[in-house]
Formats: structure tokens, C-alpha cells, sequence
């Protein structure tokens, strides 16, 4: 495992974006593809194993994921919304009416 | 309308959803940013659908206050919840892209400042809602009427502000590999901010439903 | 019928004030605290950052104007005079036409004072060499914040917590207000003054004023109603 030198956050980055990686298996195969430069990163030059690249790949897993977490989360609400709406109006229509 | 359509275009999102991460990851990378780029996808359709639900509810808003239709304050509810949930995602996207692409976390740049003026805006008339006491639908209704007129201005006066001190950033020109997936996502998109419309107008009408009755019974009781 | 009424609410909100002086002298003395807490951030070894002074006046002139526009306000629930205003047989757009007129004269009262002050203390007296601009863009400016700020003020007269919801609403709709405030004023008290800019930024101000102006006397109506 190469990535026990990445720093915590980003291994958080990936475990939540762990989630929707089993949901988008097309994205997953790029790890080594991207050709990109190392300019905008400030990790002291020891900390990356030769060939590695500027870690896009959590970035990008964090957006989607984050996307379908915050979509779920919503859904998720609205659905307890509804269950709590709907459950008052049963009580209500089988309250007795004097 | 909208509910009626609902069947449809849940069916037309969750089949969006599925396809999108494979469209996305066939797409070729972009040759400056690379796979980060791909952020993209999904964050321009959530900013255009956090637009869209600005201009949703600034209408309904409108015809709110001036015809006091019930379901029209309904819309206009859900419409400014969905502002701000899309408006969450494009401002939680924007950063983690502009990390690698522009090597910072936040740029004042005229884009990302009008996107939070107008989550602000629309977060306000949330906070309204919820706190106002009775009659905060009305005044809800005023400020997603104004927040929604005051997007262009937002739009513009930021956007000066910010031509005043250039900033080099790199815009993404779509080629084709990249147009197709772009497009089908904003389409997925769209079809999940209709059906997350459409659910939260239900829930918003069956509220009204249930507060009507309880309202029914306690006025029968007290007889 | 109109004019009668804008003038009558007009007059008492200014009968109002002379007689007390507490609105105005709250919001003047609270500016100018907000001011001496930016010196603190915004002065450098005795020296203000450049384009300070425009972005201190008009912070100040937002602060002040939100506290003006609650004090106002709160004044209308004593009594129920809110309902009584409004139950008045007269025009809902003049009253509000009176209300933003009062607040108007109260900020431009208010600003009389900050702006030369802000301009000596921050070393931006260069901005009086255009008087004209320099007051059309404060007028533009605060009828604006004010536009805005007496429709949601009223609006909240009979809401819940309307104390918080005021700033919480009027910062983000009158941010392109502040914008081309600031832009303008700071292009103004440069050391060599960009007038194009100015007048730039003063149009904007302009248009804004006239689309807001528009939209609150179209709602103020609806929004009022019971």
C-alpha cells in the first residue's frame, strides 16, 4: 500500500468518497493516466514516492462523492418529512370527531 | 403538472445517475488539469440547477404574493431548499477542484463569489421560513423575489469588480468527448432537481393537509 | 394624494427624530465605533491599506443604516402604529415612498458627519475634488441600501426575531449595492482620481436603484397585506 504516506486528510477524502466508488466503476481505472505537473502542491519533495502524482484522485472522489452525499442526505430527509406528515394524517383521519 | 410528471423523471434521473459516472470516466482528460477537470460534470449542472431554482422561486414567490395561491408559496419553498442544496454541492465541488487547478481552496474569483452571494441570498430566506413566526411565508416569498432580481446584479457587479484585477484561470473549452457527457448530465440533473421539486411540494402540500385537519378538529372539539 | 402622504409620514418621522434625536445619535455613535474597530485591521505603521477609506465608510454606512432601520421601525410597533399607517386611507406606495424617505434623510444626516471624517482620518480628502460624483454616488448608494432595507424592515415589523433577520437578509441583497459603492468612492480617493470609474460604478448604483425601487413599490402592497 503506497498510500500510507498520504496525509490524513486526504485518506479521509478517499474513505468518503470510498462509498460511491463501488457505484462508479469507470473512474476508478485512471490512477496513472493523468499527465499532470507538480506546481501548485506544497508537499515537501520526500513525501512523494517517484512517479507519484498530485493526488486529482481523492479531489475528484471527494466532489462525487460529496454530491451523492449531500443528494441521499436530502432524499433522506424529505422521505422522514413525508413518513412524519403522512403518519399525522392517519392519526388525524382516524381521530374520533365528536 | 409537476407531480404528474413525477413517475417519469425520477425513472429519467436514477437511469442519469447510473450511466454518469461511466460517460464520465470515458471521457478524455483535459490537457491542462487534467482528471480533476471532471469535477466538472457535475458541478456545472448543479450551479445551473442552483440558477434555475433561484429563478423558480422568485417567480413563484411573485405570483405568491400577488395572487396568495397556497401552492404557488409551496413552490416557491421547495424551489429555495433546492437553491441551497444544489448551491451546497457547487460550493463544496468548486474548492476541491480549484485546489489542484488553481493551487488554492477559495479564489475571489467573480464566479465563486456570486455563486455563495446567491447560496446567502437563498440560505436567508430559509433561515426566514424557519424562524419568522407566522406569516414568514409571505415575507419568504418577498426575498426570493428579490434575491432572485438581484442575481444579474450580483452577477454583474461582481464580475467587474473582479475584471478590475484579472486573474488568469483556465476555463474549460469543451471539445467533443467532453460536450456529450456535459450535456447528459446537465439532463440528469434536471431531472432530479424536477423530481426533488416535485417531492417537496407533495410534502409541503400534505403539511398543509395535515394542519388543515388538525386545525379542523381542534376547532370541532372546542364546540 | 400622493405626495400629501409621503410628505405627512415624512414629517412625522422627522418631527419624530428632532424631537429625540435617539436614532440618529445611536447610529452616528455606533459608526463611529465601527470605524475605530476597521483602523485597527486596515491601518499598517500609521498608515491606511490602500482603498481603506472607501471600504470603511461604506461598511459603516451599512452598519449604521441596519440599526437605523431597526430603531425606525421598532418605533411603529409601539401602540400598533404599523397597522394604524397602513389602515390609513391612503396609497400603501406612499408610505413606503415616506418611510424610505425618512430613512434617507437620517442615513444622509448620518454621513454628513462620517464622510469627512473618514476622509481626514484615513487620508482620502482627495474625493472632494469631485463633489458632484462624490455625492451622487453616496446618494445612489444609500437610496438603495435604503430601498431594500425599508421594505424588509417593514416586512418584519410582525415577524419573530426580526432583530437578527433584518442583517441577516438586507448583507446579501445589497451586496452589489456595497460593491459599487465601495469601487466607486475607492476610484474616487485614489491619489490620481479614475472619474470614468467612478461614473462607471455610479451607474450601476442607478440602474440598481431604479430595479429595486421599482420591485418594492410593486410589492410593498402584497407584502403588507394581512
Amino acid at each position: 500500500m503506497r498510500k500510507l504516506t498520504i496525509p490524513l486528510r486526504r485518506l479521509a477524502c478517499l474513505l468518503l468518497a470510498a462509498g460511491c466508488l463501488a457505484a462508479s466503476p469507470a473512474v476508478t481505472p485512471v490512477a496513472a493516466l493523468q499527465p499532470q505537473a507538480a506546481q501548485d502542491e506544497y508537499v515537501p519533495l520526500s513525501e512523494i514516492p517517484p512517479g507519484e502524482q498530485l493526488p486529482a484522485q481523492p479531489l475528484l472522489f471527494a466532489a462525487y462523492g460529496f454530491v451523492w452525499v449531500a443528494v441521499l442526505v436530502y432524499v433522506w430527509l424529505l422521505w422522514r418529512r413525508l413518513g412524519a406528515v403522512q403518519r399525522d394524517l392517519e392519526t388525524l383521519r382516524h381521530a374520533p370527531r365528536e | 403538472m409537476l407531480q404528474r410528471l413525477f413517475p417519469l423523471t425520477i425513472v429519467l434521473a436514477l437511469a442519469g445517475f447510473a450511466t454518469a459516472p461511466f460517460l464520465i470516466g470515458a471521457a478524455p482528460y483535459e490537457s491542462t488539469m487534467g482528471l480533476v477537470q471532471k469535477i466538472f460534470y457535475f458541478h456545472v449542472p448543479s450551479a445551473l440547477m442552483m440558477f434555475a431554482g433561484a429563478f423558480t422561486a422568485g417567480i413563484a414567490g411573485a405570483r405568491y404574493l400577488f395572487t396568495g395561491a397556497p401552492r404557488a408559496d409551496r413552490l416557491s419553498a421547495a424551489a429555495s431548499e433546492l437553491t441551497v442544496l444544489f448551491g451546497l454541492i457547487v460550493l463544496v465541488t468548486g474548492p476541491l477542484w480549484a485546489r489542484k487547478a488553481w493551487g488554492v481552496w477559495w479564489d475571489w474569483d467573480a464566479r465563486l463569489t456570486s455563486s455563495l452571494l446567491v447560496w446567502l441570498m437563498f440560505t436567508a430566506c430559509l433561515i426566514v421560513r424557519r424562524y419568522g413566526g407566522p406569516g414568514a411565508g409571505k415575507l419568504a416569498a418577498g426575498v426570493a423575489l428579490f434575491g432572485a432580481a438581484n442575481v444579474p446584479f450580483v452577477y454583474l457587479s461582481v464580475n467587474y469588480w473582479r475584471t478590475l484585477h484579472p486573474k488568469t484561470t483556465v476555463v474549460p473549452s469543451l471539445g467533443p468527448g467532453m460536450r456529450e457527457p456535459f450535456w447528459f448530465c446537465l439532463a440528469a440533473f434536471l431531472m432530479l432537481f424536477l423530481t426533488l421539486l416535485a417531492v417537496r411540494t407533495r410534502v409541503g402540500e400534505l403539511e398543509a393537509l395535515a394542519d388543515d385537519l388538525a386545525l379542523e378538529r381542534d376547532v370541532v372539539r372546542e364546540h | 394624494m400622493f405626495a400629501r402622504t409621503v410628505w405627512a409620514v415624512f414629517r412625522k418621522d422627522v418631527v419624530i427624530e428632532l424631537r429625540s434625536r435617539e436614532t440618529l445619535a445611536t447610529t452616528l455613535f455606533f459608526a463611529l465605533s465601527a470605524v475605530l474597530v476597521f483602523a485597527f485591521a486596515f491601518v499598517r505603521d500609521g498608515r491606511a491599506v490602500a482603498d481603506a477609506a472607501a471600504g470603511i465608510l461604506w461598511i459603516a454606512i451599512a452598519f449604521a443604516g441596519t440599526l437605523a432601520l431597526g430603531r425606525v421601525f421598532e418605533r411603529e410597533r409601539y401602540e400598533d402604529a404599523m397597522r394604524a399607517l397602513l389602515m390609513a386611507p391612503a396609497p400603501r406606495a406612499a408610505i413606503y415612498v415616506g418611510k424610505l424617505a425618512g430613512i434617507v434623510a437620517l442615513l444622509a444626516a448620518a454621513e454628513a458627519l462620517l464622510v469627512p471624517l473618514v476622509a481626514l482620518l484615513f487620508d482620502a480628502g482627495v474625493m472632494f475634488a469631485r463633489p458632484l460624483l462624490l455625492v451622487a454616488i453616496l446618494a445612489a448608494g444609500t437610496i438603495g441600501f435604503a430601498a431594500v432595507g425599508t421594505l424588509f424592515a417593514a416586512m418584519l415589523v410582525r415577524a419573530r426575531s426580526r432583530d437578527v433577520l433584518l442583517p441577516v437578509l438586507l448583507y446579501p441583497i445589497t451586496i452589489p449595492v456595497i460593491i459599487a459603492g465601495v469601487r466607486a468612492t475607492a476610484a474616487l480617493a485614489r491619489p490620481v482620481p479614475d472619474e470614468p470609474m467612478a461614473v462607471f460604478w455610479l451607474m450601476l448604483l442607478v440602474f440598481f436603484d431604479a430595479v429595486f425601487l421599482v420591485l418594492a413599490l410593486w410589492t410593498f402592497e402584497p407584502l403588507m397585506a394581512d
